[in-house]
C-alpha cells in the first residue's frame, strides 16, 4: 500500500516531492563543483610539488576521507551559528549552509583522489613532459586534461557521496519545509512519523539518483578506454 | 623529409647546441657511481651510437646530454654554453609515453610544446613522415609497440630537433618494426639531424652508426669510427664485446 501510493507520487510528479528532489540536486551540484574548485587544484599541486610535510598532508587528505558528517555539521554549525565567526553572514539554516557544510565533507575526498590519480599520471609522464620542455603551468593542464575521465569519476563519487549525507545538512539546514528539507533529511523526518509514502517515494528517487550517477561514470570510464586510450 | 638546414626554426637562431661536450662528467645516485670521468665531445654529422652491455650507463649519458638529469661532477657543455638552447633537442625514450589523446592529438601537442601550431597539414606530414598516415583518429595507447614508437618518433620530428637522441628505440620490437624505424632514423639523419642514439645490438649500430661510442661498467672505454671499431677494435672490451662474449 505504501510502496503503491510512492510509486503514484513520482508518476504524478507531486510538487512537495519533487521541490524536494530539486533542492537536493541544487544543492549537492553546488557542493559538488565548490569541492571541484577547490579539492582537484589542491590535488595537483600536493601531486606536483615537493614541500616540508607533504606526507602528512596527504595522510591528512586520506583521513578526512572517513570525516563522520554529523562532526562536519556541527563544526559548520559553530562557524555559522551568531557567535560564531562568520555568524554575521547570517546563513546559518539556508541552503546556502548546506552547501558548505557538504563542500567541507566531499572536498578531501575529490583534493584525497585527484591527488592519487594525477601523481600517478605524473610519474607516467614527467621523462616526455621535461624532454618536450613543458613548463609546469601546461603540465598541470595536461594532466588535469587527460586525467579527465578519472577526475570526473571522482566528481561523481563526491556527487554520490554529498547526495547521500543526511547528517551535516540536517544539522545546519534546519530541515526547514519549503525551504531546506532535502531528500535524505526528509526520509528521515517521514519515517519517523509515519509517512511512509513519501519517504518511500524519495528513497527511489535517491536510489536512482545514484544508480544513474554510477551508470554515467561507468559509462564516461568505457567511452574514455574506448576513443582516448 | 625536411632538410634541417633549409628549415627556419625560430630556436636556430639562439645558437647550435653542437657539439655537446662532457669534461670529467660523473653521475652518481647515492652511494652508487653510474658514469666516471666521462670526457666526450658529441660533434654534428652522421650518426653517433653509444653501445654497450645493459648496465653500462648508455641511457644516464643521454639523458645528461639531453639535460633530463644534471651531473654529479664534470661539466656539459652545449656549443660552447653551460646551457642548451630550448627546443634544439628531442628525445625517444626505450618505452614512449603515449599521451591520452588520439595519434593526431598526441603530434599537434608536441608541435605546440614546441612553441609551433598544430596545423593539420604539418601534423598529417609527419604522420606520413613516421608511416602513420591514417591512423590520426585512432587512441595513440590503442596503436602497437612499433607504431606507438613511430608515432614518438614524429612527436621527437615535430620540435624540428638539431639533436635527436634516441634511447634503445627498438628494443621491443619485431624485426619488421625494426626496420621502420631504422629506415625513419636513416632518413632523419640525411636531413642533417645529428643522431645519438643508444643500443646493445651489434647488428643496429653496424647498419646506422658512422661513430661507435663504447661504455662498459658506467666508463668510456673506446669512441671511434664504426668501421675501425667493429674491425680493429682497440681495447680488450671491446674485442670481446664484438666477438659476442659476455661484456659484464
Amino acid at each position: 500500500m505504501d510502496a503503491s501510493s510512492a510509486l503514484e507520487l513520482i508518476l504524478t510528479g507531486d510538487a512537495t516531492l519533487f521541490a524536494i528532489v530539486r533542492l537536493s540536486l541544487l544543492v549537492t551540484l553546488l557542493a559538488t563543483v565548490c569541492s571541484a574548485l577547490i579539492g582537484l587544484p589542491l590535488g595537483a599541486v600536493v601531486a606536483l610539488t615537493a614541500f616540508p610535510g607533504r606526507h602528512a598532508v596527504i595522510v591528512i587528505f586520506n583521513g578526512l576521507m572517513g570525516l563522520p558528517p554529523v562532526v562536519v555539521g556541527l563544526l559548520v554549525f559553530l562557524l555559522l551559528s551568531r557567535s560564531g565567526p562568520l555568524g554575521d553572514l547570517g546563513i546559518l539554516f539556508t541552503p546556502a549552509a548546506m552547501v558548505i557544510a557538504q563542500t567541507v565533507l566531499i572536498t578531501p575526498i575529490i583534493a584525497a583522489l585527484s591527488r592519487q590519480v594525477i601523481e600517478d599520471l605524473w610519474a607516467e609522464y614527467r621523462d616526455e613532459l621535461t624532454a618536450m620542455e613543458v613548463g609546469p603551468l601546461a603540465r598541470v593542464k595536461t594532466l588535469l586534461w587527460d586525467a579527465r575521465f578519472s577526475l570526473v569519476t571522482i566528481l561523481l563519487a563526491g556527487f554520490g557521496r554529498a547526495a547521500a549525507e543526511v547528517g551535516a545538512v540536517m544539522i545546519v539546514g534546519g530541515n526547514i519545509e519549503n525551504f531546506t528539507r532535502v531528500m535524505t533529511t526528509t526520509i528521515a523526518l517521514e519515517t519517523s512519523k509515519g509517512n511512509l509514502p513519501l519517504a518511500i517515494g524519495l528513497g527511489v528517487v535517491l536510489i536512482t539518483l545514484i544508480l544513474v550517477v554510477n551508470a554515467f561514470a561507468w559509462g564516461v570510464r568505457h567511452w574514455s578506454e574506448a576513443h582516448a586510450g | 623529409m625536411l632538410d634541417r638546414a633549409a628549415s627556419t626554426s625560430a630556436t636556430s637562431v639562439l645558437g647550435s647546441d653542437l657539439p655537446i661536450r662532457f669534461a670529467g662528467v660523473d653521475y652518481r645516485v647515492g652511494a652508487v657511481l653510474i658514469l666516471c670521468g666521462i670526457d666526450l665531445e658529441i660533434a654534428g654529422g652522421p650518426p653517433t651510437i653509444l653501445l654497450g652491455p645493459n648496465g653500462s650507463g648508455k641511457t644516464t649519458l643521454l639523458k645528461l646530454a639531453m639535460g633530463l638529469i644534471t651531473p654529479t661532477a664534470g661539466a656539459i657543455t652545449y656549443g660552447g654554453r653551460g646551457m642548451p638552447a630550448p627546443g634544439t633537442r628531442a628525445f625517444v625514450f626505450q618505452k614512449p609515453m603515449m599521451l591520452r589523446r588520439t595519434v593526431a592529438a598526441n603530434v599537434g601537442y608536441a608541435l605546440k610544446a614546441a612553441g609551433r601550431r598544430p596545423d593539420r597539414l604539418e601534423i598529417a606530414r609527419l604522420l606520413a613522415e613516421v608511416g602513420l598516415e591514417g591512423l590520426d583518429d585512432r587512441p595513440a595507447r590503442r596503436l602497437s609497440g612499433g607504431e606507438q614508437q613511430r608515432l614518438a618518433l614524429a612527436r621527437a620530428l615535430a620540435r624540428d630537433p638539431e639533436v635527436l637522441f634516441l634511447d634503445e628505440p627498438t628494443a621491443s620490437l619485431d624485426p619488421a618494426s625494426t626496420k621502420a624505424v631504422e629506415d625513419i632514423v636513416g632518413r632523419v639523419a640525411k636531413s642533417g639531424v645529428k643522431i645519438v642514439m643508444t643500443t646493445h645490438d651489434l647488428g643496429q649500430a653496424r647498419r646506422l652508426a658512422s661513430e661507435v661510442v663504447f661504455l662498459a661498467k658506467g666508463r668510456l672505454i673506446e669512441r671511434t669510427p664504426a668501421e675501425a671499431f667493429f674491425t680493429k677494435p682497440s681495447t680488450d672490451e671491446a674485442r670481446r664485446f664484438v666477438a659476442g662474449d659476455l661484456v659484464i
